[in-house]
């Protein structure tokens, strides 16, 4: 139940980052949840859009862009609920390499994991009842 | 001490310098003609036998020597006489791939630390001077050069080679230095140190400074002898014709006299080989006129300068050259450190890199910062930030291993670097050395 994320490699300076998402608008995409990793010289850029293959097409012709794996944990609306979900993953050996949030309508609230294991990830969240965004509902949101 | 090391020589009519280099150079290319095989298949293929030699002019007919050949007849190939007749070596950085190891028998350290006591007393150097060597003391020829000659001045000379501020500092102050001898950011950083420190530049004794082996301006000079309380002179010289000492400037600071007893300079045009007249700006040539043991004859040194034959008001007859003002090549003089551009680009190869990248060379505060610009490839590409910074210094730690110094390198997308038509511009220097 992962689903799949863009990542682009921006370099870190005036306009660069705005060429990339212009791209995306362009072509009718929707982002749904993004998050930005940098140092002084360079930004990754992490979508998850509508369109995966069509945005990785586009996006490819002018900038580095990899797919990668990631799991979207529906957040309930709740105090503890994301310390619940690190409890988790922590308790399965699971390390997380970067995270972040976004809200989907009327799905909820939803944080992003990186993780070294993906599979290992959804079978410890799925075992405890935590609900995974799927592909299916990243594309009709 | 008077005004001169050796005044009849240092101030010598130009008829008597032409009758010392026209003596020199005839017995000078029988030498190499005879001991250096290398050389005289250069001057077969040429055409030319010592005979055709009679007096400096004729030296047009010889052929040139290059960094190449250097490479190519390391490390004996240019050995002008018996090992067992030399009594020391002194080599390049080696940056450029091969080192050049440079031999010297005791006439020619004699001759080479002579002409750094020539540097010295033109400073106002005698033996009431206690002078501070903080040049690398080592292969690097700067340590034993200054070294050398400032014993032949009679000064107290302090062995002090480079680094450790502190220390330098402190015997300084304590004995009292009155010359100081390194690399113009070196001195720099002794001035700023001193300051930190709260000396004030009238608090220390230093009335002199020799500063070579590095590009450095005008207004890097101003600073320096702002901070240090000194007037500051530049001197000249490479590995390959002995080390400092082969020009150095006066009291004037308008350019630095060559030794022409010792060094014959020519101005050629690095395109055609063609020599240009006094004043005409081209690269350097120099010819040793009686070393013994690495006896090089028509060397380009690669560096572009104009000489100049207008009279010195301190008396010196030599002619002067002016500050080297850029190169022939792509070389480039970072903290002291030759580095070419072809150096960076074979470490990225062997890293697993596309040979895209821009070089950006800028000094702040005195010191030499290196920046390289280094296009990713997709496969190397994660979305990690740790690991792309972990990929930042891995390669930055290759480099350092290559060219010797450390360098800031910035890895970015592809195609960010302008591509160019014709030559790519691989190098920005922001330093402003030359005008």
């Amino acid at each position: 139940m992962a689903i799949r994320q863009l990542s682009i490699f921006i370099e870190n300076k005036k306009g660069k980052l705005s060429d990339a998402v212009k791209t995306i608008s362009e072509a009718g995409i929707n982002m749904r949840a993004m998050s930005i990793g940098d140092s002084d010289d360079f930004g990754i850029l992490r979508l998850i859009v509508s369109d995966t293959a069509k945005a990785y097409s586009l996006l490819s012709e002018d900038n580095i862009v990899k797919v990668t794996d990631v799991i979207a944990v529906k957040m309930n609306d709740k105090e503890g609920a994301l310390y619940t979900v690190l409890r988790v993953l922590e308790k399965a050996d699971i390390n997380v390499e970067y995270t972040y949030a976004f809200t989907a309508r009327e799905l909820g609230a939803y944080v992003v994991f990186r993780v070294n294991d993906v599979e290992a990830a959804e079978k410890a969240l799925s075992d405890k009842g935590l609900v995974l965004m799927t592909e299916e509902e990243i594309r009709s949101i | 001490m008077g005004k001169y090391f050796q005044p009849e020589i240092e101030t010598a009519s130009r008829d008597q310098i032409i009758n010392i280099q026209n003596e020199k150079i005839v017995k000078q290319v029988k030498h190499v003609y005879e001991n250096v095989a290398y050389y005289r298949e250069l001057m077969d293929e040429k055409g030319v036998k010592p005979e055709d030699i009679k007096s400096i002019d004729d030296i047009k007919k010889l052929p040139f020597l290059s960094k190449a050949d250097l490479r190519d007849a390391y490390p004996y190939g240019l050995l002008g006489t018996d090992l067992k007749n030399c009594v020391r070596i002194h080599s390049t950085s080696g940056t450029t791939g091969r080192r050049v190891v440079a031999f010297y028998t005791q006439h020619d350290v004699d001759l080479w630390e002579e002409c750094c006591a020539r540097a010295i007393v033109a400073t106002g150097g005698s033996s009431e001077d206690v002078v501070q060597v903080a040049y690398g003391y080592g292969l690097f020829t700067g340590g034993f050069g200054l070294h050398g000659g400032s014993q032949k001045v009679g000064c107290l000379t302090l062995p002090m080679s480079s680094g450790n501020t502190e220390r330098q500092i402190q015997f300084m102050m304590d004995l009292g230095s009155t010359i100081l001898c390194c690399t113009p950011s070196y001195a720099a950083f002794i001035g700023e140190s001193l300051a930190e420190k709260g000396y004030k530049p009238s608090d220390n004794k230093l009335r002199a400074g020799i500063f070579g082996a590095e590009p450095w301006t005008e207004e890097m000079r101003r600073e320096i002898e702002k901070s240090l309380g000194i007037k500051a002179y530049d001197i000249y010289g490479l590995t390959e014709t002995s080390g400092p000492g082969v020009a150095y400037e006066c009291e004037e600071q308008t350019g630095m006299h060559i030794n022409e007893d010792h060094f014959y300079a020519e101005i050629i045009d690095p395109d055609t080989g063609e020599v240009l007249p006094d004043g005409e700006k081209g690269e350097l040539v120099f010819t040793a006129l009686d070393k013994e043991a690495f006896p090089l004859l028509r060397y380009r040194t690669r560096d572009i300068c104009v000489l100049s034959r207008e009279k010195c008001s301190c008396g010196r007859t030599h002619v002067k050259m002016s500050k080297p003002m850029g190169r022939s090549d792509d070389m480039m003089i970072i903290r002291g450190v030759n580095v070419f551009p072809s150096q960076i680009e074979t470490v990225l190869i062997k890293e697993g890199y596309a040979p895209n990248y821009l070089i950006e060379v800028d000094r702040v505060k005195n010191t030499d910062t290196l920046d390289i610009n280094v296009e990713l490839s997709p496969g190397q590409f994660s979305d990690k930030v740790s690991d792309i910074q972990a990929k930042e210094k891995a390669l930055e730690a290759a480099m350092r291993t290559m060219i010797g110094i450390g360098p800031k390198i910035h890895l970015v997308p592809p195609k960010s670097i302008a591509r160019s038509e014709g030559k790519a511009v691989r190098v920005i220097d922001k330093r402003k050395l030359h005008d």
